[in-house]
């Protein structure tokens, strides 16, 4: 076994559309070492889900294609599995936590059941066996007086308490790599708290790796070693998690950061943001996607700019032709942030008085 | 409606508002075998031109609360004066013209827009109701207002479904707009938005409020967010506001041990600080607001709780600072969080 636990290279999962594809994930590549936390930030569409989704083979083919690329597991490529083969690492070898927990759990059928199902398909226990280990497991995962909610129904549980079983039947064959899709997003923020100590604490303890898929960059300072910034289906900054929030250097990545309202931060000005909306993927532009938004924008990003270490750190790497710290670029952008500002608040004070007036 | 001479610096008081949905049973024969207390005993005012924010977690009682403001629910008891007129007395004629007022954003832009209106439609849907002008009028100022809020006025004759949520929830802003109301109820505006689109809705609101002068509630569940827009922030715990200040003292130093548990769970975006802080998890769910815990309605899940939590109700009132309320008997011993950071 190599480096790596798993080495995603150049993949690519297109959907096919009336008329073409949508470039969901276009060449992606990373690797996550045994026992390491990555995170992969960016909005909908970008494709972080589908990437989470091609490396469990979990898109729908049709119309999902996976057009090229490899998705190395222990130096086996998922791309090439049989169904059969890739049914054993699925549960087994990598376990997958969804966003909408009710969603994904089955109704008709009592969590103890749930989670013991994946054991006795992978393990081959028998169904006293995955009880006794389902209880164990849920008792892991904090549900209190585990012993009598084994029998209960999904419904029957909160939503914290439902993402507490899913984590549960994720973890139960004791996979190399847990994937967690978007796991808090729907969950309130003291409850969030809760499942993402969890989730770290699991992996810590059972040395598993973990990839988080998030567009809350404040759950990915909390828990993960390295971060990718996913756009328009392309991986643009990756770097270690410390390096990437003191020192951003895709113009994407800094528009990300300063448009979040911080709670430590009572500033009461206005928030930087990233104008316009994502590029159309079932079109993609040949040039760099960023470049309609792109405050630090010129000609030269009309191609697409190589995906480069910065300042020839090896682990920080970014997809940009710009240099975000030339004094020279940072003036041209702030010219261009101020202009399209003074345009936009033009437009408001100018309508003051008809509005103002008509009742 | 009477003519004010000097119109006051408060623009809304609310009152002890309760409101409690009945429990039924039986299909026939319905009998009422409870209540859920989703609001339950609110009290809070706001001043002309200034934006309160409203958070809690769901179920919270944060969304009854801002449509029972605009008579979407008649309030079980209690009062809203809106300019010194009492809502919850309002009918007929009373209540259309208070409702001209105040206007509402929702949350889900996709479910808040008729998909059969064109977007000119819906944004002049409300002037056509209350007829403020002739119908070049009202077109004038559909174009004035997608304009305002960032949006082409080739647009107008597009369907809702061809925009973007950030798109839509402009849409909606216009339509609240539109009758140039004093008061905007905005139910987690940019709840359902992606960050970068959030900021500039967030921005867009600002920018209105300054220029029209606006005075917002603004409901939600991100502390964040809230504490960027906000004058004053209320906190609601179970159907009661628990705490109610100044944004910065909140913050700071908060005299409820929910808030400051609330405030530690808040991720923050930047690796060092989060490497630093104590987060105080709270054990356990939200209580049903059927059977809501006696005393302290917090006190099952309160990390500072005592035996007196349990027995007795702790009172609403103003402890040390501005103007800064607080339930609860130990409020002097909630100890400000170590990462606050101005």
């Amino acid at each position: 076994m190599g480096e790596y636990l798993l080495d995603v290279q150049d993949l690519k999962t297109y959907f096919k559309i009336k008329g073409g594809y949508v470039h969901a994930v276009d060449g992606v590549s990373f690797a996550v070492r045994p026992g390491e936390k990555v995170a992969i930030v960016g909005e909908s569409g970008c494709g972080k889900s589908v990437t989470a989704l091609s490396i469990m083979r979990l898109v729908a083919q049709p119309p999902g294609e996976y057009t090229g690329g490899s998705i190395l597991f222990n130096d086996q490529d998922l791309l090439e599995l049989p169904e059969s083969g890739m049914r054993r690492i699925r549960g087994g070898q990598i376990g997958m936590i969804f966003q909408d927990p009710m969603a994904c759990l089955n109704p008709t059928m009592t969590v103890g059941k749930q989670i013991g199902e994946s054991l006795r398909i992978h393990l081959k226990l028998s169904a006293a066996e995955a009880r006794k280990r389902a209880l164990s497991l849920l008792e892991q995962v904090g549900i209190p007086a585990a012993a009598e909610r084994i029998d209960s129904f999904p419904h029957q549980f909160s939503g914290g308490m439902r993402q507490r079983v899913m984590i549960a039947i994720a973890l139960a064959c004791n996979p190399k790599l847990l994937i967690a899709d978007e796991p808090t997003t729907a969950l309130d923020v003291t409850v969030q708290a809760q499942i993402l100590e969890l989730i770290s604490s699991v992996c810590n303890e059972f040395k598993t790796s973990l990839i988080i898929i998030t567009h809350d960059l404040g759950v990915v300072a909390g828990v993960a070693d390295r971060v990718l910034v996913m756009y328009a289906g392309k991986v643009i900054e990756e770097g270690p998690t410390a390096e990437l929030f003191a020192n951003p250097r895709h113009p994407y990545t800094i528009g990300l950061l300063n448009s979040v309202p911080r709670l430590d931060e009572g500033r009461h000005s206005e928030l930087r943001t990233i104008e316009g909306a994502p590029p159309d993927l079932s079109n993609p532009p040949t040039g760099c996607p960023f470049m309609p938004r792109c405050f630090f924008a010129r000609n030269v990003c009309r191609t697409m700019p190589s995906f480069d270490p910065v300042d020839g750190n090896p682990l920080h790497s970014k997809a940009c032709w710009a240099d975000v710290t030339d004094p020279k670029d940072q003036a041209y952008a702030e010219r261009r942030i101020q202009a399209r500002r003074q345009a936009q608040l033009a437009v408001i004070e100018a309508a003051s008085s008809s509005i103002v007036h008509t009742s | 409606m009477v003519e004010q001479v000097v119109a006051s610096k408060t623009l809304l008081d609310v009152r002890d508002l309760k409101m409690h949905f009945p429990l039924t049973q039986g299909i026939i024969m319905q009998r009422v075998i409870g209540y859920v207390r989703a609001v339950d005993g609110v009290s809070f005012t706001i001043d002309r031109g200034q934006t309160l924010g409203l958070v809690g977690e769901s179920g919270s009682g944060k969304t009854t609360i801002g449509r029972t403001l605009i008579r979407l629910y008649n309030p079980t008891s209690g009062q809203i004066l809106f300019n010194d007129e009492d809502l919850v007395q309002a009918k007929g004629e009373d209540l259309r013209q208070i409702r001209k007022r105040v206007q509402m954003v929702f949350q889900d832009p996709f479910a808040s827009l008729n998909p059969r209106y064109t977007v000119g439609s819906l944004i002049s849907e409300p002037m056509q109701i209350f007829k403020t002008g002739s119908n070049k009028d009202i077109q004038d100022r559909t174009i004035e207002l997608m304009r305002v809020v960032g949006l082409r006025a080739e647009y107008a004759d597009r369907y809702p479904h061809e925009f973007s949520g950030g798109q839509r929830q402009r849409i909606a802003i216009a339509r609240a707009l539109s009758i140039n109301p004093e008061f905007v109820i905005a139910d987690e505006p940019v709840s359902a938005l992606d960050v970068s689109v959030r900021a500039q809705v967030l921005n867009l609101m600002q920018r209105l409020q300054q220029q029209f002068n606006l005075t917002y509630l603004f409901v939600s569940h991100d502390l964040s967010v809230v504490r960027h827009v906000a004058d004053r922030v209320a906190v609601m715990y179970l159907g009661k506001i628990v705490e109610l200040s100044d944004r910065d003292e909140l913050y700071l130093a908060p005299k409820h041990p929910y808030t400051k548990a609330l405030l530690s769970a808040v991720p923050i975006p930047d690796p060092r600080i989060e490497k630093k802080r104590q987060r105080i998890i709270l054990s356990g769910d939200l209580p049903s607001p059927i059977n809501i815990p006696s005393g302290c309605r917090f006190h099952t899940r309160c990390p500072m709780a005592q035996s007196i939590c349990r027995e007795e109700e702790p009172v609403f009132e103003a402890k040390d600072g501005h103007e800064h309320y607080a339930a609860c008997h130990f409020s002097d011993k909630v100890t400000p969080p170590a990462e606050a950071v101005m």
